[in-house]
């Protein structure tokens, strides 16, 4: 049996704790409705970069164009781009994708293909430093860590493509959460390197006339994607961070306030307890005289 | 058919200006071309220079960008571009300075990472020098 004194100290704690598990909650909802205002706000540039790489691709599908969009022929050596947060507290957040992306490198790994990976945020190499510290090549760490810029998503695109050049890797895929709402994210793979062809939205495609000609757009266009596309991953995977820190600190919350609860009533029992059994002392005293 | 044509101009942060204009003048790879209503469909890339845009017959907006493509239609001209600027908040030796700081880097640099560094050198030089034009004209 706690003494009355253990009992206020241990509300006390799970009363602060609740404080910083709410103004959490509160930070991180601010934090989430910006991240998704930002991915909104980027979203035309995909939208419309995916339309002239589809109607272009349509074109220069054939095995001489760009590798790039058609491959380097091979499949043997993938490479992983495994984005999670720098920061933890976030339900399963980085967990989830690490356990996707350990379901991949096995699957992979099984059919005798090479993996690597590169980690961008701070708690996946944590977590997959672990059993795979070998295959880890980079770590790119803090771009989460403000507002997510276009130059670092394009820094990564860079390193990617300079990779690719040097024979590398064959075909690089990213991991990230897709954000749906706040309480669900989808663990997502996209294979960016070589390109995957957008469906083809309108039928204007054969009208255009091109400048200089389609290979010299794609040239351009194709390592630009790359960078857009990691871009919008990482803008998704902030907004998803935010939104599992938010329901996470949530329902932390909301497990301080039972646990209150619940200690509350013991300590008031308690204190009745006492108060009678020392009634009881009193007038047994009393009486014994 | 309108006598306007869709104006988009698109930075990878957001939409930065999308409105009904009479003509839009862009510094395309192969040189600079004026995009009017019932234009025939285009596809360009885009060197580091000024966007002029039209309305009534008068420029109200130079803004430069840094590279980039152009999207024209018949009734809509959209230009992707990573960096955008309007030519009155040029700040030419921002640009110079990040030359710089990347000779900087190259000096430590060896390499894969120096090859990439010299060719993004290369571009942002582009990039400083077409900003002076755009500032002297």
């Amino acid at each position: 049996m706690p003494s009355l004194k253990d009992l206020k100290l241990r509300i006390n704690s799970v009363k602060s704790t609740q404080k910083i598990t709410s103004a959490m909650k509160m930070v991180a909802a601010a934090k989430l409705r910006r991240a998704q205002e930002q991915a909104e706000a980027a979203r035309p540039y995909s939208v419309r970069m995916d339309r002239m790489i589809a109607s272009l691709a349509d074109k220069s599908s054939g095995v001489g164009g760009p590798k790039l969009l058609s491959g380097t022929g091979a499949d043997d050596s993938h490479l992983l781009v495994v984005m999670t947060a720098d920061r933890g507290l976030c339900g399963g957040f980085n967990t989830s994708i690490v356990r996707a992306t350990r379901k991949r490198i096995g699957a992979l790994e099984q059919d005798g293909k090479k993996v690597r990976l590169i980690c961008v945020g701070r708690k996946g190499k944590d977590q997959l430093r672990r059993d795979y510290a070998s295959l880890i090549t980079d770590t790119i760490e803090g771009v989460t860590r403000k507002k997510v810029e276009f130059s670092s998503a394009a820094d990564i695109g860079g390193r990617l493509l300079q990779m690719y050049e040097n024979g590398e890797f064959d075909i690089c895929t990213i991991i990230y959460n897709r954000f749906q709402s706040a309480m669900t994210q989808i663990v997502t793979e996209q294979q960016i390197i070589p390109a995957s062809v957008p469906e083809e939205a309108d039928g204007v495609a054969g009208l255009y006339e091109y400048e200089p000609d389609e290979e010299g757009i794609l040239a351009e266009l194709l390592p630009r994607n790359v960078a857009t596309q990691i871009f919008s991953a990482l803008l998704e995977n902030t907004a998803s961070e935010h939104g599992a820190r938010m329901s996470a600190m949530d329902s932390a919350t909301r497990n301080a306030g039972e646990m209150i609860d619940k200690l509350t009533l013991t300590y008031n029992r308690t204190r009745q307890g006492i108060i009678t059994k020392e009634l009881i002392e009193i007038i047994s005293g009393a009486e014994a005289l | 058919m309108s006598d306007t044509t869709m104006f988009e101009l698109v930075s990878p942060e957001r939409l930065l200006m999308s409105r009904d204009v009479s003509m839009v003048v862009v510094p395309g790879g192969e040189g600079f071309f004026g995009v009017l209503p019932r234009h025939s469909p285009l596809l360009s890339t885009l060197v580091p220079g000024v966007i002029d845009v039209y309305e009534n017959d008068s420029i109200t907006d130079r803004i430069f960008v840094a590279g980039g493509f152009a999207e024209v239609t018949g009734d809509r001209c959209t230009v992707l571009a990573e960096e955008a600027v309007a030519v009155a908040d040029l700040d030419v030796e921002a640009a110079d300075q990040r030359v710089a700081d990347l000779r900087d880097n190259l000096k430590d640099a060896i390499g894969s990472e120096a090859d990439r560094l010299i060719r993004r050198i290369a571009e942002l030089e582009a990039v400083a020098v077409a900003m002076k034009f755009a500032k002297s004209s």
